[in-house]
């Protein structure tokens, strides 16, 4: 079975007793892209990745996972995916290529090729120097490189990463995510989770999630311009006022402080926002300078939560 | 002062409300001290009653049977057989289905008269000198005619005839007994852990993230374990030969043959614990749990005939009681391991029971 998509799900839920922690969720992953999932932490991400690889069981709904049904024999799925735990789950009284034989082994890798495989691996993730030292007194960057290595030796057509940048800093970052658009130009479907906003931005499409239910999905390009949303910059000498100002307006949607500036969210059929905003400001005699500016995913992200809290 | 009461107030509410919460601790707290108590007063017990006798009366008069009669009311005995010859006690007392065999020879009445020679053999298991120690008790017993003269100087109605130990050594019954807790404790702890630990660190998620399947997990878990528990055995016995003297009587290959399903039950048993507790520390806790009657009630400290039923049946359960029991029966008594099958087959039942369970509960989700 040839489907562009690496997942497909339909519907799919999960609760714990009784907190829901994803409901309703439907999702199609297409082939060989960075797919991020966006939301909060308790947004239903992990819990989500979870029953995707057959870790969870879904309370109801079902998904195609690499042509294989989920809820199923997700022991065929198993040797096609790769997937990283937030915690990197590595075994740190191994060293690091004691870690990479054993996931070698434990995938059936084939005996004659594991050990090139291997050393292809610590070089391309720069574990040759730390090959002889225990995975546990390592750095938050250097296990992260090496759970990666772990997570991608058997060369598995899908991958799942669970908040995999949460602990590490912003240089490891930059080249974790220079090493995922590596993997996928080699035709490896990536599926991650995040909270922050700059990774978003770099996944080919993105499904932001808030308290198990998607509240929206698309490129990041296409989810800005969506915002139905002005943005609004102020400069005001006196911003924690004109902050407390704006956000007692019925027509501002959220106030954020940047500094000195704020970002100020006014919902498009609020006719002119800068006009909105600087008769408010002038009312108050809180001089301020604003334009308006393009919506960041942030923006995208707040617009959407929002709106499901009028719902609920 | 009063912000450091505030404090210290504080950490106990915490403390209390935390332990109120675990309740595998608060299981514990109470059930542990209750259980314990009941079962090992009870079972801790030096005035054995009870212990299992064979007897043989080759005379069968009247005076006879009035003595087995007398014999049976002490309440020491526990007459659970009658044979016909000597050789039948023997047998018996060797694959450990009895403490003591009672030999009463055809010409008991004429022995009892004349008391030149004693009138009852009681052939003794002396591997356990408690047991011993029982029956030389037993030598206060008389038995007469009505006629006859009590004035001459008496050779004793009973004699004791220790077997397997007959310089009643104490280390010749302790280090067999030894062995099957030491290897019990360390086996059970290793893997009582080694799931837990997985699941502790985050390995396990990994793991079941992997191809590999469940019993190729556990058995691959045990096995290296396999290998330290044969050394440690070795290292045991080597000790208790060179340093103690204790004879290896039976087969040493017979000996390591229960070993292995003695090895092989306990892990099997420590990975049913790390399948079933969340954390190392409730896993350790349940070993305790389950350490301490194997050490009290499977006859290592006290002789099992002695105990009640209730904490027999207890003791049956547990695999340590059955490997003594081969442990004493190979190493003393020179049984070979075919006459005690039953213990042996229970460790092999025990283990493949086990540790079906253990891959059964352990599923590969974390639902």
């Amino acid at each position: 079975m040839t489907s562009e998509f690496a997942i497909e799900a339909h519907g799919l839920s999960k609760s714990f007793g009784d907190l829901r922690a994803v409901t309703a969720l439907d999702l199609k992953v297409p082939k060989g892209q960075i797919y991020g999932f966006l939301g909060p932490n308790g947004s239903g991400k992990s819990t989500t990745i979870r029953m995707l690889c057959g870790l969870l069981t879904p309370t109801e709904g079902s998904a195609t996972v690499l042509g294989t049904e989920i809820p199923g024999n997700s022991s065929l799925l198993k040797p096609r995916i790769g997937y990283m735990t937030q915690k990197f789950s590595l075994f740190g009284d191994l060293t690091v290529r004691e870690n990479l034989q054993f996931i070698a082994e434990i995938y059936s890798y084939p005996r004659q090729e594991r050990s090139a495989r291997i050393g292809d691996l610590l070089q391309k993730y720069d574990l040759i120097p730390r090959a002889g030292q225990l995975a546990g007194t390592m750095s938050g960057g250097q296990k992260q490189r090496l759970a990666l290595a772990c997570a991608v030796l058997h060369h598995p057509d899908l991958l799942l990463l669970d908040e995999p940048t949460s602990a590490v800093d912003p240089q490891s970052r930059r080249d974790f995510w220079a090493n995922l658009f590596r993997l996928a130009e080699a035709g490896t479907t990536i599926m991650v989770s995040t909270h922050y906003m700059d990774e978003a931005e770099r996944c080919h499409r993105l499904a932001i999630l808030d308290r198990g239910i998607k509240v929206a999905d698309g490129t990041p390009t296409d989810l800005q311009a969506q915002t139905g949303m002005n943005i609004i910059e102020v400069s005001a000498e006196d911003p924690y006022a004109a902050q407390s100002v704006l956000a007692k307006l019925k027509e501002v949607a959220s106030v954020t402080q940047l500094g000195v500036r704020l970002r100020v969210l006014i919902p498009e059929q609020f006719g002119d926002p800068v006009e909105i905003v600087r008769t408010v400001l002038a009312a108050h005699q809180l001089p301020a300078r604003t334009s308006v500016t393009e919506p960041t995913l942030e923006d995208v992200f707040v617009a959407v939560t929002m709106k499901a809290d009028d719902v609920s | 002062m009063k912000q450091s009461l505030s404090r210290l107030g504080a950490i106990i509410k915490k403390e209390a409300r935390q332990l109120s919460r675990d309740r595998l601790t608060f299981g514990m707290v109470f059930g542990l001290p209750i259980i314990q108590i009941l079962l090992f007063g009870y079972a801790i017990n030096t005035d054995v009653r009870n212990l299992k006798t064979a007897i043989v009366d080759q005379s069968g008069t009247h005076l006879s049977q009035q003595f087995v009669a007398e014999l049976r009311e002490t309440q020491v005995v526990n007459i659970i057989e009658t044979v016909s010859s000597p050789a039948d006690l023997e047998n018996l007392l060797r694959r450990g289905r009895i403490s003591i065999g009672v030999y009463i020879p055809d010409d008991f009445d004429r022995r009892v008269v004349d008391r030149t020679r004693s009138a009852v053999q009681l052939m003794v298991d002396g591997s356990d000198p408690t047991i011993l120690g029982v029956a030389n008790q037993l030598r206060a017993m008389t038995i007469a005619f009505d006629s006859t003269p009590t004035t001459l100087p008496q050779q004793q109605l009973l004699e004791i005839r220790p077997y397997y130990n007959p310089e009643r050594r104490t280390p010749v019954n302790i280090v067999p007994g030894l062995m099957g807790v030491i290897l019990m404790m360390t086996m059970m702890l290793f893997t009582a852990v080694a799931i837990v630990r997985e699941r502790e660190r985050g390995n396990l998620e990994l793991l079941i993230n992997t191809p590999v399947s469940s019993a190729e997990l556990m058995i691959g878990k045990v096995t290296p374990y396999i290998a330290i528990g044969l050394v440690q055995l070795a290292i045991i016995l080597g000790a208790g030969m060179l340093l103690f003297d204790v004879p290896v009587r039976g087969s040493i290959v017979d000996l390591y043959i229960a070993g292995s399903a003695f090895i092989g039950a306990n892990l099997a048993l420590g990975l049913l614990i790390s399948t079933a507790t969340n954390t190392q520390f409730q896993a350790m806790q349940v070993t305790v749990f389950i350490l301490m009657p194997s050490i009290l009630l499977s006859g290592f400290m006290f002789p099992f005939d002695g105990m009640p039923t209730i904490a027999q049946y207890i003791g049956e359960v547990l695999p340590t009681t059955h490997f003594i029991r081969l442990t004493r029966g190979i190493m003393l008594r020179e049984a070979p391991l075919h006459e005690l099958s039953k213990d042996f087959y229970y460790l092999l039942a025990f283990t493949l029971i086990a540790m079906t369970i253990a891959a059964m509960r352990f599923s590969k989700s974390l639902d």
